[in-house]
């Protein structure tokens, strides 16, 4: 990579004075979140009756959201740590964005396993009476731990932006921020000392979310292949969900990238090198989340069994999820690996548009994942009430879902005002590196 | 003394069934039966003779006393996790018997203070390969020695007595509806809406009861432990006109069915007893005894259902053995 001209003053327009087009945007995110909150509040008085969700189908997009949501994390998270941990130089600029993406879809998501509750008033239960057998308990702790590393690793990498920013004279930005960056930078001097353990607290912490994040996601696939249901209780469920999280957050990255290029004018930083080496990322996931899915329903779909057939007859029959089905394999699987594929197509926008609609793909996945199987129990349904029959979604649950997506696009707004949405500090080291780091010495060396 | 106390148990469990058993005779309907019970026997007497010392024969009051198992009242709060001791609740139910008359269904809705549309106890049309007729298939929660839906409860809310009984504490329910998921029979259902009224205040909510019901938890059939412990059996096993479904306890080898009581081992044994899905692994504590010789034509179920009702069956009628496809 060329070296690039990576300064402070660079980006301190972009910190100060907000543009009225930021605050339209800002207060229009409000809306959108405050709606959901006024949604959830009536869900909490009404009682559940107001959302879509009904016995057999008694979990929704709520469901699906909370592993989508969770599933973007987990891609930041690999993609900043591994970045970190094997001094990958290209990766540098991206390491804030992957890290924000992580962080907010973390917070985005994990209320949403909480809006399925019917007793939210009991939600301190799961402390007071917690019982370790039960896979909720699981998640409950992984995720909080998982977002207690991430928010601590994204701090971490902003130490160094923050004494520069507080570092810096000529930064237009109200007092009361200049003093906030004063006490985030932890009055960090760059002596040696401090970089040095500086740079051991963002290996360490790398080296913890990695397995923390795959535990984390794993143990979310538990909720479902745990349930002695068909098309759920699957062994392959953990590594395909692990799988099928790395390719959403790569695809929703390429599409953050893409925004801020556009928007920040960073087209010397986020450079076609980086659409490149994603769109490859993207396809060879594409091919081993395509590996996956036919693994997965070959093994059932081969033996015929009964319970299992009728799952698999709703995917085939447009009546029912053939339509969402379709639309699931060709934008998740066929166009990404012909777009990103053949060079000719692969340009900037395209890989985006492309990515855009994998992670709306990857969406309806979820969706394909959580609601048929439950409509397909083992005991056929036999209810005259269409709505026990099949689950529809009402607008609470649509209001929620928006409100999470203002909710994560508001805390990026935020967040991109506060520090770079470029790593300077990191970008800085990459270009003064002369040679890789080696992770693992030998005795030589 | 365990072994008195247990015999003394079984005795007093056969004579309430047999005595049961009579009356409903006597009267032609449990169900009736059922109401007569309710009305405050407890402060009746009975006149009894006895053989005193002398030799002389003479005849004593003493109260009547309905309760079977000590403590009569149903258990509050982590009382009710116990469970009966000495007691080993199954169920036997006669598929050839069941003819859908649903009075299971409302005498279960009807004691537990449901909604018409909230059933703990389904009626479904069976049919288990395309050359065998359909049959109905009376299914209430199984209450599995190895319960799916125990150990998915993050909050410990649904739980196993030793009295075979699984039981949902709905002050406890967080409403996440893991264990609705978890269960492979459907049995669970949850408290969508607010509830109708109960007559039993929140501070007398016993478990063993399920009432009153509470909004954002889950529910599901108690096997009504609370009338076992006044000797009565539970709801639809007491409304069944066909006297399908055999209530008893295991330890006692003894199951009954208002009109008759019989031994459970034997009763399994001669009909060739089975439990629905037994490949699963849950172990289930409702036998099902096959429907061969069936009493009724499955057809003579459809007639009292309305049609749109009819049409949710036609798959297990007309599809699956070939004739309309």
């Amino acid at each position: 990579m060329n070296t690039i001209d990576i300064s402070i003053k660079n980006f301190a327009n972009s910190l100060e004075k907000p543009s009225n087009r930021w605050y339209a945007m800002v207060f229009l995110l409000a809306i959108v979140a405050l709606f959901g909150m006024y949604a959830l509040v009536r869900q909490f008085l009404d009682g559940q009756i107001i959302t879509g969700m009904r016995d057999n189908a008694v979990w929704g997009i709520y469901t699906a959201n909370f592993v989508f949501f969770m599933g973007l994390s987990y891609a930041g998270a690999l993609i900043s740590c591994a970045g970190q941990l094997l001094r990958i130089k290209w990766i540098k600029p991206l390491m804030r964005m992957a890290e924000l993406l992580t962080v907010s879809s973390l917070i985005v998501g994990a209320p949403f396993i909480l809006f399925c509750l019917g007793r939210l008033d009991r939600i301190h239960f799961l402390f007071l009476h917690g019982r370790i057998q039960s896979p909720i308990t699981w998640d409950v702790i992984a995720i909080s731990t998982d977002l207690v590393f991430c928010i601590a690793f994204l701090y971490f990498t902003h130490i160094r932006d923050f004494a520069k920013l507080r570092d810096y004279p000529d930064l237009k930005v109200a007092n009361w921020r200049k003093k906030m960056y004063k006490i985030l930078a932890l009055g960090y001097k760059g002596t040696d000392e401090q970089k040095k353990y500086l740079h051991q607290a963002h290996d360490i912490m790398a080296a913890i979310i990695i397995p923390t994040a795959i535990i984390a996601y794993s143990l979310l696939s538990l909720l479902f292949s745990m349930s002695l249901r068909p098309g759920w209780h699957s062994t392959i469920f953990s590594p395909y969900f692990v799988v099928t999280a790395g390719y959403s957050g790569l695809a929703l990255l390429v599409v953050i990238m893409w925004i801020y290029r556009k928007n920040r004018k960073l087209e010397a930083y986020i450079t076609n090198l980086h659409f490149n080496y994603l769109a490859f990322g993207l396809v060879l996931l594409s091919f081993i989340y395509a590996y996956f899915t036919f693994s997965e329903y070959l093994t059932d779909w081969y033996n015929q069994t009964k319970t299992f057939n009728m799952l698999l007859d709703k995917f085939f029959d447009f009546n029912q999820y053939a339509g969402l089905s379709v639309f699931h394999i060709v934008f998740a699987f066929i166009v990404p690996v012909i777009v990103l594929g053949f060079p000719w197509l692969r340009t900037i926008n395209n890989v985006t548009l492309v990515s855009l609609f994998i992670v709306i793909a990857l969406w309806v996945k979820r969706y394909l994942i959580v609601v048929p199987t439950l409509e397909t129990p083992y005991i056929p349904i036999q209810d005259v009430r269409s709505d026990f029959v099949h689950y529809s979604v009402s607008w609470v649950e649509w209001a929620l879902s928006f409100s999470g997506i203002a909710v994560m696009i508001l805390i990026f707004t935020v967040a991109s005002k506060i520090a770079p949405i470029i790593p300077v500090s990191e970008v800085e080291d990459a270009q003064n590196l002369e040679k890789p780091m080696i992770l693992f010495k030998t005795k030589g060396d | 003394m365990k072994s008195n106390d247990h015999s003394a148990n079984r005795r007093n469990f056969l004579k309430s069934t047999f005595t049961l058993g009579a009356a409903a005779l006597a009267t032609g309907s449990g169900v009736v039966l059922a109401h007569n019970n309710e009305s405050g026997a407890t402060t009746k007497t009975e006149k009894i003779k006895v053989l005193t010392t002398e030799g002389k024969v003479i005849e004593i009051e003493r109260p009547v006393d309905n309760c079977k198992i000590n403590p009569c009242a149903p258990p509050i709060g982590n009382d009710a996790r116990q469970g009966i001791p000495g007691r080993s609740f199954v169920m036997v139910i006669d598929l050839a018997r069941c003819k859908n008359a649903r009075k299971c269904i409302e005498g279960c809705q009807e004691g537990h203070n449901l909604r018409p549309d909230q059933e703990w106890l389904k009626v479904y049309l069976m049919k288990d390969n395309p050359a065998s007729e359909p049959y109905w298939f009376p299914r209430q929660c199984f209450h599995c020695d190895n319960p799916p839906c125990v150990k998915v409860c993050p909050v410990g809310a649904t739980f196993k007595r030793q009295d075979n009984l699984v039981l949902v504490d709905d002050n406890r329910c967080i409403g996440c509806k893991f264990c609705v998921v978890a269960c492979p029979y459907s049995v669970r259902i949850f408290n969508w809406e607010e509830p109708p009224k109960s007559d039993v205040s929140l501070e007398e909510y016993s478990p063993e009861v399920s009432l009153p019901a509470q909004v954002g938890t889950v529910s599901k059939c108690d096997f009504c432990a609370d009338r076992s412990r006044e000797g009565k059996l539970p709801y639809c096993a007491s409304s069944c006109p066909m006297g399908a479904m055999y209530f008893g306890d295991r330890n006692e080898d003894a199951v009954s069915n208002g009109t008759e009581t019989v031994r459970f081992t034997q009763l399994v044994k001669d009909r060739a007893g089975y439990r629905y899905r037994e490949e699963l692994g849950t172990k289930p504590n409702v036998w099902y005894l096959p429907p061969v010789n069936k009493m009724f034509d499955y057809e003579s179920g459809l007639g009292d259902l309305s049609e749109e009702k009819q049409k949710v069956y036609d798959d297990i009628r007309y599809n699956t053995n070939g004739k309309h496809k």
